[in-house]
């Protein structure tokens, strides 16, 4: 297991939160919260170790279409492969503009 | 062999309860000057269920065990239970599970939790294994649990072979983790650590007590009934390594 | 009735959606909430990922306007296996909901039950907690139904199987598996001419949701559809305690099992007619 932590620019913080998912195998649970403006941040306690740069790189792609809200989003993950994470973010993202 | 033993030296001959499954031994016997009920599950070679022919607690032991507490239960007296543990696991076998060994356990442990309940000291002492489902059945449900200091008195939810298994490590890596997490380990120090017992105490001849051994437990046995204040099971609670439990207990009572 | 796009899978909701859906309408209230983060304290330090509930939802709400407090098990976060946190956010509930009794506040309880019992990882503090929940139970008992509902996919395995034992009422699905030990381990204890763990349909013919119910030794079984379950439970709350609870029925039980020749090895067919007929 390994615990990473990143850091990216970002807007305004988001009014609810959400939580997506769940720790089950090829799946990953996703918390989000509103955080400070301008910043969002990441920490990911995952099952799979080494591959820090494969979540900074998935983290790049999926927020430069799209400059995130400001929030601290916790990560727990059980071994989800790069569509199932960027999938549950989406989920996140949505939920919490619901709210 | 230890728990007949056991029996046997605290029953000090009171005649056994019949009616009940030869792989129990039940005996209304006197500790101190107070009528007790002493409890145990004994090896039976000649088991009608195969599967429970080691003092495993099986469907006939589950049930019996309901029944000898039961009637315990239905004299109103409130005497005291002794459950005297020495199970190595509950039975594993296709009868068990087809007739429902769930449903047998649940009721030995119904019948424990009830007495309790109703005001009856219910103690176990713990003499050898006290394993898993065969434990949550014969004595967890007590408001006291006193264990005898030994290499051989060991509480577990699984035997190590097949917890190596279902963790996916090997029983080298297994018992490297159980000395770091007490949660894990076997031995009955580590257990205490969970602030589970009541009381450890050692004796010199575990496997056939002296009679100074036998007067020692049953002082202790007299002490842990008298120490009985509340029904319930709070006094495990309290322990560094079981703080999570007091914890969330907290947490509910302020949210709910 | 059986009309496909009318119904609703339970099965494959969360723990935290079942027990929404079993909640009246706008009164799900969850306790310890997973943005506590009141987690493990055991998994990390063995490498092992946690979730921010445990594995464990506590929801206080209402059901047909009664109280009720809902404890769901997840059985997709490590097999639905309980360690402290989880085992002592169930236990504490049902503890406060046996004391919310005792002050005139009828509270009731359902357990959905999705676990293969103690969480190894956490061995004896999930022991424990088992033990203390096992408790809790014939303690609320006295007072109001506490339900269990096996819905699946897990099934209830180990000490939670005695638990399912000890509630007033059991409700399963055709997913549903009910036993105390895993075909697994019975397999690794009594080898596999005793249990073949592989072999899919022996394990359901013997522990499968129909089977219970055909022997008696649960109480309802209904399809995996939300209403459906949720009317289910509904009713039973209002029908209160049973008369007799399955876990007091010794005498029949054990001259049941004085009948049996055991001899023969079992077959399913068998456990229904030693189990059917007259009760006391």
């Amino acid at each position: 297991m390994e615990t990473l932590s990143f850091e990216f620019p970002a807007g305004q913080p988001p009014k609810g939160r959400a939580l997506v998912g769940c720790v089950g195998s090829g799946d990953l649970e996703v918390l989000l919260e509103p955080g400070t403006p301008g910043r969002l941040t990441i920490e990911v306690q995952t099952s799979v170790n080494g591959a820090e740069q494969r979540w900074q790189h998935l983290f790049e792609r999926i927020f430069q279409e799209q400059m995130p809200p400001a929030m601290h989003i916790d990560i727990h993950d059980f071994g989800a492969t790069p569509g199932v994470v960027r999938l549950r973010l989406e989920q996140g993202f949505e939920e919490i503009d619901h709210d | 062999m230890r728990g007949l033993q056991w029996f046997n030296a605290l029953s000090a001959g009171a005649p056994l309860v019949d009616g009940l499954p030869e792989s129990l031994r039940v005996a209304d016997g006197v500790l101190g000057e107070q009528p007790v009920r002493f409890v145990a599950v004994v090896t039976d070679v000649q088991n009608r269920f195969p599967r429970a022919r080691n003092g495993e607690v099986g469907l006939l032991e589950g049930w019996g065990l309901a029944k000898a507490v039961d009637e315990a239960n239905a004299r109103g007296d409130k005497r005291p239970i002794i459950a005297i543990v020495d199970v190595p696991s509950q039975a594993y076998g296709r009868r068990e599970e087809a007739l429902g060994i769930h449903q047998a356990l649940a009721a030995a442990a119904d019948s424990y939790a009830r007495a309790r309940l109703a005001g009856h000291p219910v103690i176990a002492l713990l003499v050898g294994k006290a394993m898993s489902g065969a434990f949550l059945a014969h004595g967890y449900q007590a408001n006291r649990l006193i264990a005898l200091r030994d290499p051989g008195v060991m509480v577990h939810a699984m035997g190590k072979v097949s917890a190596a298994r279902v963790t996916l490590r090997s029983v080298e890596e297994l018992e490297a983790l159980a000395a770091s997490v007490p949660p894990m380990a076997y031995d009955i120090d580590s257990y205490a650590s969970l602030g589970l017992l009541w009381e450890t105490l050692s004796v010199s001849r575990i496997e056939q007590p002296t009679a100074d051994d036998v007067a020692r437990v049953s002082n202790c046995l007299v002490n842990a009934i008298k120490d009985v204040g509340s029904s319930d099971l709070r006094g495990r609670l309290g322990a560094t390594n079981r703080a999570a439990s007091s914890h969330v207990r907290q947490l509910l009572r302020e949210q709910w | 009735m059986t009309d496909l796009l009318t119904k609703h899978s339970f099965v494959e909701l969360g723990a935290r959606q079942r027990a929404k859906a079993l909640l009246d309408a706008g009164t799900f209230r969850e306790l310890i909430d997973p943005f506590q983060r009141v987690m493990s304290p055991w998994l990390g330090r063995q490498g092992v990922v946690p979730q921010a509930d445990d594995g464990v939802i506590i929801a206080k709400g209402s059901i047909g306007g009664m109280p009720v407090v809902v404890a769901a098990i997840e059985g997709n976060f490590q097999g639905g296996s309980l360690g402290e946190v989880g085992g002592a956010k169930i236990a504490g509930a049902l503890e406060l909901a046996a004391g919310d009794n005792r002050n005139g506040i009828p509270t009731r309880a359902v357990l959905l039950l999705e676990t293969g019992g103690v969480r190894l990882q956490e061995a004896n503090l999930g022991l424990a907690a088992i033990a203390d929940i096992h408790a809790a139970i014939v303690d609320l008992r006295q007072y109001q139904p506490v339900i269990g509902v096996v819905a699946g996919s897990v099934g209830c395995f180990g000490g939670m199987s005695i638990a399912a034992g000890l509630c007033s009422y059991l409700v399963v699905t055709r997913e549903a598996r009910l036993g105390l030990n895993g075909p697994q381990v019975i397999e690794q204890e009594a080898g596999l001419d005793e249990y073949d763990s592989r072999d899919r349909p022996f394990i359901w013919s013997l522990t499968g949701g129909e089977q219970r119910f055909n022997s008696g030794l649960v109480d309802r079984y209904v399809a995996d559809d939300v209403a459906q379950i949720q009317q289910t439970v509904t009713a039973l709350m209002h029908a209160g305690l049973p008369a007799q609870q399955r876990s007091r029925q010794v005498d029949f039980y054990l001259a049941r099992l004085t009948e049996l020749d055991t001899t023969a090895q079992i077959v399913p067919a068998a456990v229904c007619e030693l189990y059917q007929g007259e009760r006391p």
